[in-house]
């Protein structure tokens, strides 16, 4: 058995506004990668996917507050630490966290070698400066990076290639978990290919020890992890491999985020796409009981009675968050599919 | 269905260069195009391959450098302003951005209320435009009395952009082009959106050109497909032609790099 990289219990963040209001964007939140292993997070804009990546790294700032629950990396607990400890002995060594416009991150006025000189400063690990240089070079050498740009100024590469090389640098101090918000959403189809086939050589290389994914471009997802984790409302609803969470998902919310999937392959064109009507609810104060139920195509009146609903573990490490049985739900949707053909 | 091969907007030739000299750029390519009343066609190209262009020129917004445009068979004639408004009668536009398209010192309902003066109803007593108004926000699942005291922003990206398509009901164009309509929005709102124009095209029978540059949405929703490569349309025909059997290499490159689900996703060619 490998062990846990990451480990999450009942992770509870919450933004405070302006109006000294809670809103609780992740709600008891509980997840487990393995060494070698990459999770994916799906759900649609303003769930919750974000603010789990940024109170995952335990560096909390205003308005994003730590509330309850606790965060494993690697054996060791780093929820309730000072931003500064955290800043210095936790990022970059045990977390790394890329997000969407990481290659805005890039000082314009300085070479990317400087940069990476100034992450080796902000962690005391300054040698000289050909030390530097030939550890970087090793590493861009082994990401398949031309090392001609290491001297080259960030407007002088291409946004694919800033992506890129923001990753390599964020890879630099060898982390055990790296989190990808959104990696490659501003980028053309062929810069996506290169920045996903240089993060899983990271996995493959062992640079990094697990990954955690997000994005809602599911078919993307399916291809870099794992497992698939669906998050709706701050919560978690699905918990499934990569393979099941695509083609046999269990939690009414997933089943429709799965109906809409767009692939160039042959026979989809004539697939009716399921579109979920209505608007997530607001956070503020969200709904009792379950929190898709007035989307929800198959909502019962005991949905909204209790005030949670359980997240349902099944055999092989699946759970999905809901009051229908198993069996009653796969019923439900072959029923549907009937009624479409 | 209105009959097929009645030709509504074809283009030859069609050249727009930016810049002369040593900065001349060639940003659309001597292109030729025929689409036809009640298909819907997608234009697919990476950023930089013109295809936003073409659409500028398309609805009349810049003047293309050499070609011309036909609508109707006819060459299209818009050097008045009167010409132009009667030209926008017949094609309209949604765009990637729902949040800079609307006029923010507008309200919702005065968005609506434009619509219903273009085509002619501004003499309307109130409760006739509000049933029209209604009857629009129902098509796209919005709630009229909800919004008429709201401002655009009040509106999240996928409401903006329902509510575009609630203008275009209103419209009523000949033909609608959609410039990445739903790349500014999650995967989940973009089935309603297209959902919501699959329906306005089998009401109206209107012509959809989509711009994009997903060439599964392309393949998704399209009769008709044109692939756009440093401002020459390389390739071009019905989109199961194209999609499931391409001949060009640049045709071939964009679906590889597409992540799939069915088929293996090669990794190593890039």
């Amino acid at each position: 058995m490998s062990n846990a990289m990451l480990e999450v219990h009942e992770l509870t963040t919450k933004y405070i506004t302006r109006f000294k209001e809670d809103v609780y964007a992740v709600d008891h939140v509980s997840l487990k990668v393995e060494e070698g292993k990459s999770l994916g997070i799906a759900g649609e804009s303003g769930c919750g996917k974000s603010t789990l990546a940024l109170s995952l790294m335990g560096y909390y700032f205003p308005p994003l507050y730590y509330t309850s629950g606790d965060i494993i990396i690697d054996g060791k607990s780093i929820s309730g630490m000072n931003p500064d400890d955290v800043r210095k002995s936790i990022l970059g060594t045990e977390i790394s966290y890329i997000p969407q416009a990481a290659m805005n991150a890039l000082n314009p006025t300085r070479r990317i070698i400087n940069f990476i000189e100034d992450v080796l400063l902000a962690h005391d690990l300054l040698v000289t400066k050909k030390d530097i240089y030939d550890r970087a070079r090793q590493l861009f050498e082994t990401l398949g990076l031309p090392a001609e740009v290491l001297q080259k100024y960030p407007v002088e590469l291409s946004g694919g290639m800033k992506q890129r090389t923001v990753i390599a640098v964020s890879v630099l101090l060898l982390p055990k978990v790296l989190i990808a918000d959104e990696p490659s959403s501003a980028l053309d189809v062929t810069s996506q290919k290169m920045v996903i086939k240089m993060l899983r050589q990271l996995m493959e290389i062992g640079y990094i020890s697990s990954m955690i994914f997000i994005t809602h471009e599911l078919p993307l997802l399916y291809n870099v992890t794992d497992d698939i984790m669906v998050m709706y409302a701050g919560q978690i609803v699905e918990k499934a491999t990569s393979q099941e969470a695509v083609f046999d998902p269990l939690h009414p919310y997933s089943k429709g985020l799965m109906g809409s999937i767009i692939v160039p392959e042959k026979g989809l064109r004539d697939v009716k796409l399921t579109a979920i009507p209505g608007v997530p609810p607001n956070l503020k104060n969200p709904p009792t009981g379950c929190r898709f139920a007035e989307r929800c195509k198959f909502v019962r009146p005991e949905c909204t009675l209790r005030s949670t609903i359980p997240l349902i573990e099944l055999d092989g490490g699946r759970a999905y968050r809901c009051i229908i049985p198993e069996k009653e739900l796969r019923e439900l949707y072959a029923k549907e599919t009937e009624k479409n053909a | 269905m209105p009959e097929e091969k009645l030709s509504i907007l074809r283009g030859e030739g069609l050249t727009k260069v930016f810049g002369f000299g040593r900065n001349k750029t060639v940003a659309v390519d001597h292109v030729d195009f025929d689409f036809h009343s009640g298909e819907i066609i997608s234009i697919v190209g990476e950023s930089g391959s013109g295809k936003t262009t073409l659409a500028k020129m398309l609805l009349g917004l810049t003047n293309p450098t050499d070609g011309d445009i036909y609508y109707h068979e006819k060459k299209r004639d818009i050097s008045s302003h009167q010409k132009k408004q009667d030209y926008w009668k017949g094609i309209q536009a949604i765009f990637q951005d729902p949040f800079s398209s609307y006029n923010i010192f507008n309200k919702i309902d005065a968005v609506l209320l434009d619509c219903i003066r273009m085509r002619g109803g501004q003499n309307l007593p109130r409760a006739k435009k509000v049933e029209l108004m209604k009857e629009a926000c129902s098509f796209v699942n919005l709630k009229f009395e909800e919004l008429t005291n709201k401002y655009p922003f009040e509106l999240s990206g996928g409401q903006m952009q329902r509510l575009m398509i609630a203008r275009i009901f209103l419209l009523k164009p000949k033909i609608l082009l959609a410039d990445e309509p739903t790349s500014m929005i999650d995967a989940c709102s973009r089935a309603t959106i297209l959902d919501e124009l699959m329906q306005l095209r089998t009401e109206t029978g209107m012509t959809i050109i989509f711009i994009t540059h997903d060439i599964g949405l392309a393949y998704f929703v399209s009769d008709k497909v044109y692939i756009m490569e440093h401002g020459k349309i390389v390739e071009s025909g019905t989109a199961d032609e194209v999609i499931l059997s391409p001949k060009e290499p640049y045709t071939k490159r964009l679906l590889n790099d597409v992540p799939k689900i069915y088929e293996e996703w090669d990794l190593s060619t890039v």
